[in-house]
């Protein structure tokens, strides 16, 4: 995946949120301390914020070119973007979740049956998704992102909320995902652990400036700082 | 109960159901757009929405006479145009209790909006869902609640209407008297009987009425 952003301005409430980068990597890692921009770019980027000016590029497609006016409306941009509330619909099913933004694509094959077997919710449809645990909220979050055949992933810090036992447990079915439908994302994260387990590229950004752009196993292995 | 009296209990119960009917989609768009939408003048339509709430019913009746009185700007209008009367009709009456009960579901569905995650509209677009069918699909269902208790709040205001109908509607028999206006008029003629029934059924209504929609906004409130 080629994420071309240029020359992206977004004033938020302490600092401008101010980026030019490139990013290949298959999992880019987003890191960097609290409040540091991270949930805004992912906002950028799927369209939930509008950039003062600037441009993205997702793949082929221009998502925003302030410069000539455009600014792709977000249901259009196939983007998945799984915040880190999840924001399951509590009034629909399981099912009715995944399917809220089911869209086969020319490009993409996706369907219900691979994505529910490879994250193992197939036994979970008819329930309602506040009566379900943790873990199987997550996987049903990122079920209904990829069933909506995006083209890029964001994952806002998408293993925050859960104990580190059940991190480990999610963190083989993100690598599924990875590996099996080879959707191109960007995680926001705190955790060493998981840029390890998951990313090869790796930005950390602070006050809204990208201060480091690597290869993971780089940053690992310095950041004492952090 | 006699014929007459079934007569304005059916009238009166049609008429307040005809309301809450006109004002809902009107009332949810207006209610919607307050809740999620920021624009110069707002804090003044609100007031303007909420007035007749706090203005003696009268007062607000002597506006609408104006108003859509022959001589009035609408009401001239609707006269000349189409020959239509407002003023002393039906359509008064109806008129009277959309203006008096539209308040009461705009603040319903307004704080039922708020309440409902504008994060959940936004990943709703996400996944490919224009405003239409994130409005349908997403805010209605998860505000419907309270939706459904300000309709039943708004019909129960309806039902009780009596200063601003007076004003527009006056009391016509089998035209446009209702429960409240007959109660007055039967107390003032002394027909003590005829009114303490139609008391009966209009406390029953609004029993009813409110019984429901408190019971709805108690089950929204419990909500996970």
């Amino acid at each position: 995946m080629n994420l071309i952003l240029r020359n992206l301005r977004l004033p938020l409430a302490d600092f401008t949120l101010e980026l030019d980068l490139e990013l290949r990597g298959r999992v880019t890692a987003v890191f960097g301390a609290s409040g540091s921009g991270k949930t805004s770019l992912l906002e950028l980027i799927a369209g939930l914020r509008r950039a003062k000016n600037g441009f993205i590029q997702a793949g082929e497609n221009v998502l925003l070119d302030t410069g000539h006016g455009i600014n792709i409306p977000i249901r259009s941009r196939r983007i998945g973007y799984v915040p880190q509330d999840l924001a399951l619909f509590p009034h629909l099913s399981v099912k009715q979740n995944l399917l809220y933004g089911f869209k086969p694509y020319a490009d993409v094959n996706i369907t219900i049956e691979h994505v529910t077997e490879v994250l193992e919710i197939s036994h979970l449809l008819a329930r309602r998704t506040t009566s379900l645990s943790g873990g199987e909220q997550q996987r049903t979050a990122f079920a209904r992102a990829l069933l909506a055949s995006p083209q890029l992933l964001l994952l806002d810090e998408p293993l925050a909320s859960l104990d580190s036992n059940l991190k480990a447990r999610i963190i083989p079915y993100l690598i599924r995902i990875r590996d099996e439908f080879q959707i191109p994302m960007l995680y926001v994260t705190h955790e060493m652990e998981e840029i390890r387990a998951l990313c090869d590229e790796t930005i950390v950004l602070e006050r809204g400036r990208c201060i480091r752009q690597t290869r993971a196993e780089q940053v690992f292995n310095s950041t004492t700082s952090f | 109960m006699t014929s007459e009296e079934w007569q304005i209990v059916g009238f009166t119960a049609w008429v307040s159901v005809l309301s809450t009917l006109v004002i809902t989609p009107f009332g949810l768009a207006l209610a919607w757009v307050l809740a999620r939408r920021d624009w110069p003048g707002k804090s003044i339509v609100e007031t303007f929405v909420s007035l007749p709430l706090v203005m003696p019913p009268v007062a607000t009746g002597l506006i609408l006479l104006e108003i859509f009185g022959r001589r009035g700007t609408v009401g001239g209008f609707l006269h000349d145009k189409l020959d239509w009367d407002i003023i002393f009709t039906w359509r008064a009456v109806l008129l009277a209790l959309s203006v008096m009960s539209l308040p009461l579901l705009v603040r319903s569905a307004r704080i039922a909006f708020e309440n409902v995650n504008p994060r959940l509209e936004q990943i709703a677009r996400t996944l490919g869902a224009g405003n239409w069918r994130v409005f349908f699909t997403i805010t209605v269902p998860l505000a419907a609640r309270g939706i459904i208790a300000g309709m039943l709040l708004a019909f129960a205001r309806a039902l009780g209407e009596f200063g601003a109908t007076i004003m527009i509607a006056g009391n016509i028999p089998g035209k446009t008297s209702t429960i409240s206006l007959a109660i007055f008029q039967n107390v003032q003629l002394g027909n003590d009987t005829s009114a303490f029934r139609l008391l009966g059924v209009s406390v029953f209504l609004a029993f009813v009425a409110v019984w429901g929609s408190e019971w709805l906004l108690r089950k929204t409130h419990h909500r996970p």
